[in-house]
């Protein structure tokens, strides 16, 4: 199965590892995740005023180029991407007259956006169209013993036009683990917001998000944090030396992409993950569970 | 916080432009609260969402527009979820943000970001950081 992928900025620089197993893990599947050869930052937040329209153009020209492809279907891994991505989509398709003044904004383009391409998440790639079943019988290497809290964040599951799962509930990233071998922990905070882009500038908050949000999985045992967003896995990951200054009795621990656990299970090589990408190594408690 | 309701006020225009920009009728609130009791920023504001929402209602630019509390939103969207109402909350501190942005009136001074902290910090960030804080 071939797909039209968007990477978005951020995997290719910061979050390497994000994209690096992803690829590596869909390539293992069965998908053929093709780069667009011309894509635009998406603009990270989707644009709530009504007569934004100017700020719609960016997303909607990156499904243009898909369409450019003959394809009718954009996969994207970034939360953030996929959220910004699908909501434009969502506002073109749903009025006609906005729609018609992003075609006039972007009068340079030789066609028209109609609307008629599919933003998908991996992970929607992963439950719907690979499907557990197919990913559990590819599995080398069980994540045996390592035990997962699932964090997804605000944008995979918030607002309910956007979500890829239950918003108070979400279940694809534990049903994923456990196809895995590994073992999902009871999460409190797995939709708790991180604080977001306030960690530009009040890293102190961010400080405190991370104090909860590990603290939470660490109370239930777990191992490792499982994220799917690079500014999630920025926040959990690289502020927690921020949050040791700010709370003495805080306990690192190592934060991974869900696409990283992947790769390992599915028999991926130290050199896909990327691991000197992170701030708390998750070398050593990898390799404690014998798994690199 | 003290304030003072007027019909001056109440009929600057203020509420009804909030609520074109955000589409949404601020008069749906009913002062649950539901929306405070679950943003994770509230602990942080100096008005909380619900109190945002109430002052909105009365026309109370100046307090809004001089707050902490509407560049503390993230806009992470769980208020809009669980209000009773339907009200879209984010969506009416976003567009306060966008009055005072609108009269370039910037909160971030981009150019006071430290070098190592633009290196360090992933473009996701920064970018977002840049779209809800300048104009
Ligand atoms: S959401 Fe972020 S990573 Fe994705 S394209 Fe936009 S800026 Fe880049
Ligand atoms: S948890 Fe934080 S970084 Fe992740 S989507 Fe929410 S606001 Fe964004
Ligand atoms: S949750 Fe809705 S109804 Fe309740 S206070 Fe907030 S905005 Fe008003
Ligand atoms: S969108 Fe803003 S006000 Fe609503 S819960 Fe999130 S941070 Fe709080």
């Amino acid at each position: 199965m071939k797909l039209s992928y968007f990477p978005g900025c951020t995997l290719k620089n910061h979050a390497r590892n994000f994209e690096d197993s992803t690829l590596y893990a869909m390539d293992k599947l069965g998908v053929e995740a093709v780069e667009l050869d011309r894509w635009n930052c998406c603009g990270t937040v989707y644009s709530l005023s009504t007569d934004d329209l100017m700020r719609q153009v960016a997303p909607i020209r990156n499904l243009l180029r898909t369409r450019e492809r003959g394809d009718s279907q954009l996969m994207t891994g970034c939360s953030m991407c996929f959220n910004t991505l699908k909501r434009a989509n969502n506002r073109a398709r749903a009025n006609e007259e906005d729609l018609a003044s992003m075609n006039d904004f972007m009068y340079d383009e030789p066609v028209d956006y109609a609307g008629d391409v599919d933003v998908l998440h991996v992970l929607e790639v992963v439950r719907d169209q690979i499907g557990f079943d197919a990913i559990r019988e590819r599995v080398v290497k069980p994540l045996e013993g390592l035990r997962v809290a699932c964090y997804y964040g605000c944008m995979l599951v918030r607002p309910n036009e956007a979500a890829i799962d239950n918003a108070e509930n979400p279940r694809v990233l534990e049903d994923l683990i456990t196809v895995l071998g590994g073992e999902p922990v009871d999460f409190s905070h797995k939709t708790e917001c991180c604080g977001a882009h306030q960690t530009v500038d009040k890293p102190e908050i961010i400080a405190d998000k991370t104090y909860d949000i590990l603290g939470a999985a660490k109370a239930q045992g777990a191992d490792t944090v499982a994220v799917s967003c690079p500014l999630c896995a920025f926040n959990l990951d690289h502020r927690q030396e921020a949050t040791l200054q700010k709370h003495s009795d805080f306990h690192t621990m190592p934060v991974v992409y869900f696409s990283q656990l992947m790769a390992i299970a599915l028999g991926g090589s130290e050199s896909v993950l990327r691991l000197d990408l992170h701030h708390t190594p998750p070398g050593p408690l990898l390799t404690g569970k014998g798994l690199l | 916080m003290t304030v003072f309701v007027s019909r001056d006020k109440i009929n600057s225009g203020f509420t009804s432009k909030v609520q074109r920009l955000a589409d949404q009728n601020l008069m749906a609130c009913y002062q649950c609260g539901k929306c405070s009791a679950g943003c994770p920023m509230a602990a942080y504001m100096d008005i909380p969402p619900n109190q945002m929402i109430r002052l909105a209602q009365l026309g109370m630019e100046e307090e809004l527009l001089d707050s902490e509390a509407i560049w503390l939103c993230v806009s992470c969207m769980t208020c809009n979820m669980r209000c009773p109402k339907g009200v879209r909350i984010a969506e009416l501190i976003e567009s306060m943000r966008q009055i005072k942005l609108r009269a370039r009136q910037d909160h971030l001074q981009v150019e006071t970001i430290p070098t190592a902290d633009l290196r360090a910090i992933p473009p996701i960030a920064l970018i977002g950081s840049m779209r809800k804080f300048t104009s």
